[in-house]
């Protein structure tokens, strides 16, 4: 080419350099929305097949009623929300339908609601998206979340509610929701003062409810209390809170090691649905070093795969949920349980021992970001808060003592981070702890307790007296 | 050549005085904080003798060196008249001393300074303005420049950057501080140097020494062609070749202007006390060029022109006089008076900038501040009394202060002075960057040690706005939480039962008045618990 290249010319090609340079820089602007995992699961598995397309779900039998569930059931809390004219948060049907429909494509049949998910709007949603298929395509399973009141009309109307939302004259799994809080003495009261559970067992015995269940958070003697229950009423399944995290390490007052639960399930025979098997999300986005050793075991696996791969490996286990937002989470997962490779007991070891064990010494709030207890009355920013501090520590930059290499380029960089992430007024230093939020945490997170302990870690940073 | 240097200690001079300004962070103070601490007022209140000698004996010397070099105002005026038509070209010309208003100006201030009306002192001290000037025109767009640096820097993971809220500190001192600017650049503009030679106290003070210095540009009449070229290039417009090819060295600020255009070497700047026993010496004033002669220094030197009544021209400057001293009162009591409406106008400039919320977040009301019996003042200050006395409003503290406490009162008696109040921060205890930077003595140094020690008020409680007093929780103590000396204890409202709600109180021995508890009180727009100032502070 001519060196001479005349001003026109010249101008031209910078213009068209300028103009590459401003697509790579939108590229690279797009690419943090999608997940990690979103990423990973893009990777087809070793022999280049994708088992998207090839594979077959794993379905598990229920040795109760011979149902075959998939493995992969499809937690329907989650959904995305639009605003409607009134400003209202509405539930996105369009995409419900979409990723319903592509889930029962690929096997997955099992479907997972409640009266309170979305802000009372799920049922609905998924009996729309669901009552477009065949009544014996899917399984549709929905709870009794009488937590506000013991009183039997509430749980009448839940309980009715349900059919027509769903659109159905029948359902597959009902669940007892959420017991565990107050043991037998609470079970007693939500539902054997009432008679709630002699008309539960009724509805069984007259096939509108064909199998018969609970969901359980709590702690030990509240679980056995529910065991010695299974003589008496006979679950037909047990849906707990189990991942490689918990397995072990469970904290033992808000929750149980699952290795315990599932012992306990197992000598029973009872048929156990997987909740929280990410460990509300954490699981899928560990820390630095964590995603480090998973990665460096197979670099083609998502973060999130390890974790369903850990609980699909347990035979006991029927069903898995997920709360599948996006479309890459659905597909990622199906890659996961369509021909469904199992961990091996040295994998096993690594997710509940190694990996658990360095996870044990990030201590970040169980928070997953889910705003339930949003708005504070204060002001407060609690979710933003807590992703503030776990991400420091995820990401092994937290100043913990003056003694620390570089303490005092990651004491400024949290300070500074602090106050860009959270407006001032809405820092923790503001908490009164008027408990408001206590109820609203799914995870039970002691929210003005941890709010007290990030202010006072805030306050001695800012006095150099850490 | 002479120029040239002045011109580039003037640009590091002027330079460095607004870096201090800008520089929220405090940082640079430790190696230019002696560039306001040898500024001229700061340091005659800060009774800083040392400096104060040595600015004197440098203009006993070399003239009114300091007027083109040190003070940022002062080049700042030469700035803008380089951009005005008559300085690129030249076209001043000289007139006459504008005496009555020059002394009737500097008799204020010397009123005001001693009457410990500092507020009108800082209004027409040359440093106090800039510095107000800096503060609120030119710091918000450095601090939005360091926001959008913080921003880009954290995308790139780097907090080498903080975020700087940008707030209006104090609407009566941003309208004098855009008032101030506005005069200052149509003075310079039209005619140089007005501003130092007719109304800043400090040029005045200078002034009185300035006409007697040992160097300073001398006229050769022999080889002067009258071709009035140094005239036409003096800002100070004290160059009279008509009148006799006098300077007068009173205005004459050492700008080394004239000696550069001089085509016919008849100027120069040199050693000349000898000339100036046989020129233009106190003792023989010259009557008949009347204006550029004071006589004996200082007070003498007024009442001389005072009492300069056998002069033809008296009437005229007696009125003129009147005039001139009757408007400089007018403005000075106007603009407060207009201060004084627009400080009844808050909360107005007091609301913290809205904050983003998505949906999820409740409102925030914003935080009013309280009455106060007595103001507060900076830790290092000793008293208000002593605080008022020595600032020089120059907001160098402001600029600094980190937490968003210190703010010009709109208090008239100390209008542009600080204050300290609590709606955004409150006074940390790790924090005493305000007392490393102040000039004029009026917050001295001190360190966090010492801060914890020293009581520069109390917190007092309004039990009917406590939310726990008045029933709205059950538990909050966030005051107490936050307390860094540990003064408020949570007591049983109903001291017989074990089960009752606990409300703060205030260990007076133990309260430093820092605002920690004002600040984090959950009641709004009004805090139950508020901080007053002490009059004397004292060790706690």
């Amino acid at each position: 080419m001519s060196k001479n290249i005349n001003r026109r010319e010249f101008l031209k090609k910078t213009g068209e350099g300028a103009a590459l340079a401003g697509a790579v820089a939108m590229a690279g602007a797009c690419a943090p929305k999608k997940t990690a995992e979103a990423v990973a699961g893009a990777v087809v598995s070793g022999d280049g097949t994708d088992p998207l397309e090839t594979g077959k779900m794993e379905l598990r039998t229920n040795p109760g009623n011979g149902d075959k569930v998939s493995l992969l059931g499809y937690g329907c809390m989650r959904f995305t929300m639009k605003k409607d004219s009134n400003g209202k948060d509405i539930v996105d049907q369009d995409n419900v339908n979409n990723l319903i429909d592509y889930a029962l494509a690929h096997g997955v049949n099992y479907f997972d609601t409640a009266p309170v998910y979305l802000q009372g709007q799920s049922e609905k949603a998924v009996g729309i998206a669901l009552s477009r298929h065949p009544r014996n395509s899917y399984y549709i399973a929905t709870k009794m979340s009488n937590f506000q009141s013991n009183d039997r009309k509430v749980a009448m109307q839940l309980y009715n509610n349900a059919f027509k939302n769903l659109q159905v004259d029948y359902i597959d799994y009902y669940l007892l929701h959420s017991l565990g809080r107050g043991g037998a003495d609470g079970f007693k009261a939500r539902f054997e003062d009432n008679g709630v559970m002699d008309f539960l067992l009724a509805e069984r015995e007259k096939g509108k409810i064909r199998q018969l269940g609970l969901s359980f958070h709590g702690d030990k003697p509240s679980f056995d209390d529910m065991m010695e229950l299974h003589d008496k009423y006979h679950w037909d399944f047990v849906q707990i809170q189990m991942n490689y995290y918990d397995w072990k390490h469970a904290d033992g007052v808000r929750n149980v090691n699952a290795e315990y639960l599932y012992a306990e399930l197992d000598k029973r025979e009872i048929p156990i649905v997987i909740m929280e098997p990410l460990q509300g999300g954490r699981l899928a986005k560990p820390a630095d070093s964590v995603v480090n050793r998973l990665k460096e075991k197979d670099p083609q696996a998502s973060l999130a795969s390890w974790a369903f791969r850990f609980v699909g490996s347990y035979p006991r286990v029927l069903s898995v949920l997920s709360g599948m937002v996006y479309m890459e989470h659905l597909q990622d997962n199906l890659r996961t349980y369509m021909d469904f490779k199992p961990l091996t007991e040295e994998e096993k070891i690594f997710l509940d021992t190694d990996i658990a064990d360095i996870m044990a010494n990030y201590p970040t709030i169980e928070c997953n970001d889910c705003k339930y207890c949003m708005p504070c009355p204060y002001g407060i920013d609690i979710p933003g808060i807590f992703m503030h501090y776990n991400n420091s520590v995820n990401r092994g930059i937290q100043p913990r003592n003056k003694e620390q290499e570089d303490y005092e380029k990651l004491r400024k960089a949290y300070l500074v981070s602090y106050d860009r992430a959270i407006p001032t007024l809405r820092q923790a230093s503001h908490c009164v702890g008027c408990k408001q939020c206590i109820p609203k945490c799914p995870q039970s997170i002691p929210i003005p307790r941890e709010l007290r302990r990030l202010d006072a870690y805030v306050e001695k940073l800012k006095q150099g007296t850490l | 050549m002479l120029k040239k240097i002045r011109v580039i200690l003037a640009v590091l001079f002027f330079v460095a005085v607004t870096l201090l300004f800008l520089d929220f962070t405090g940082a640079i103070h430790h190696w230019l904080g002696w560039v306001a601490k040898i500024q001229f007022l700061p340091a005659v209140l800060a009774l800083n003798l040392v400096v104060i000698i040595a600015l004197l004996v440098l203009t006993i010397l070399f003239g009114r060196i300091y007027c083109s070099v040190i003070c940022p105002l002062g080049v700042f005026q030469d700035g803008v008249a380089n951009l005005s038509k008559k300085g690129k070209k030249g076209k001043y010309s000289y007139s006459k001393e504008l005496k009555w208003l020059r002394y009737g100006v500097f008799a204020l201030f010397v009123i005001a300074l001693i009457a410990g009306l500092n507020s009108l002192v800082a209004l027409l001290a040359p440093y106090s303005a800039w510095g107000r000037i800096v503060q609120n025109f030119l710091a918000p767009v450095w601090q939005w420049g360091n926001n959008l640096f913080a921003s880009i820097a954290e995308k790139h993971e780097s907090y080498a950057f903080y975020t700087k809220e940008v707030w209006l500190k104090s609407l009566p001192t941003f309208i004098i501080a855009a008032v101030t600017l506005v005069a200052i650049v149509i003075l310079a503009w039209k005619n140089g140097r007005t501003y130092c030679n007719t109304i800043c106290p400090v040029g005045t003070t200078l002034s009185f020494f300035s006409r007697f210095a040992m160097f300073r540009p001398v006229i050769d009449a022999s080889k002067c062609k009258s071709c009035h070229l140094c005239e036409h290039k003096c800002k100070a417009a004290c160059i009279d070749i008509d009148g006799g090819k006098k300077i007068d060295y009173s205005r004459c600020v050492d700008c080394f202007n004239c000696i550069e255009s001089c085509r016919f070497d008849a100027l120069k700047y040199g050693f000349s006390w000898k000339k100036s026993h046989t020129s233009s010496t106190p003792l023989h004033p010259q009557r008949g060029t009347e204006g550029r002669t004071p006589q004996t220094p200082c007070v003498a030197s007024l009442q001389n022109n005072t009492l300069a009544s056998e002069n033809p021209s008296a009437p005229v400057d007696k009125t003129r006089r009147a005039f001139m001293i009757g408007s400089a009162l007018a403005l000075g009591g106007s603009a407060l008076s207009s201060v004084k409406a627009l400080a009844q106008t808050e909360p107005a400039d007091d609301t913290p900038v809205e904050i983003e919320g998505e949906g999820g977040f409740a409102d925030i009301i914003p935080k009013v501040a309280p009455k106060r019996t007595v103001s507060i003042t900076p830790f290092g200050s000793e008293s208000v009394k002593s605080f008022y006395s020595h600032c020089t409003a120059c907001q160098l503290c402001v600029a600094v202060c980190p937490n968003n406490v210190l703010r010009p009162s709109k208090d008239l008696k100390h209008l542009m002075q600080p204050e300290m109040s609590f709606e955004r921060g409150y006074c940390r205890p790790e924090c005493v960057k305000c007392s490393e930077v102040c000039p004029a003595g009026a917050i001295l140094k001190i360190t966090p040690e010492e801060k914890t020690q020293w009581k520069v008020g109390t917190a007092k409680i309004a039990p009917w706005l406590c939310l726990v007093d008045n029933g709205t929780v059950e538990e909050c103590g966030n005051c107490a939480r936050h307390c860094p000396t540990g003064a408020i204890q949570m007591v049983r409202k109903e001291p017989n039962n074990p089960r009752s709600v606990r409300i703060p109180s205030v260990d007076e021995s133990k309260c430093i008045g820092c605002g920690a508890c004002e600040n984090l009180c959950p009641s709004r727009p009004i805090s139950a618990i508020t901080v007053d100032g002490y009059q004397i502070h004292h060790n706690a």
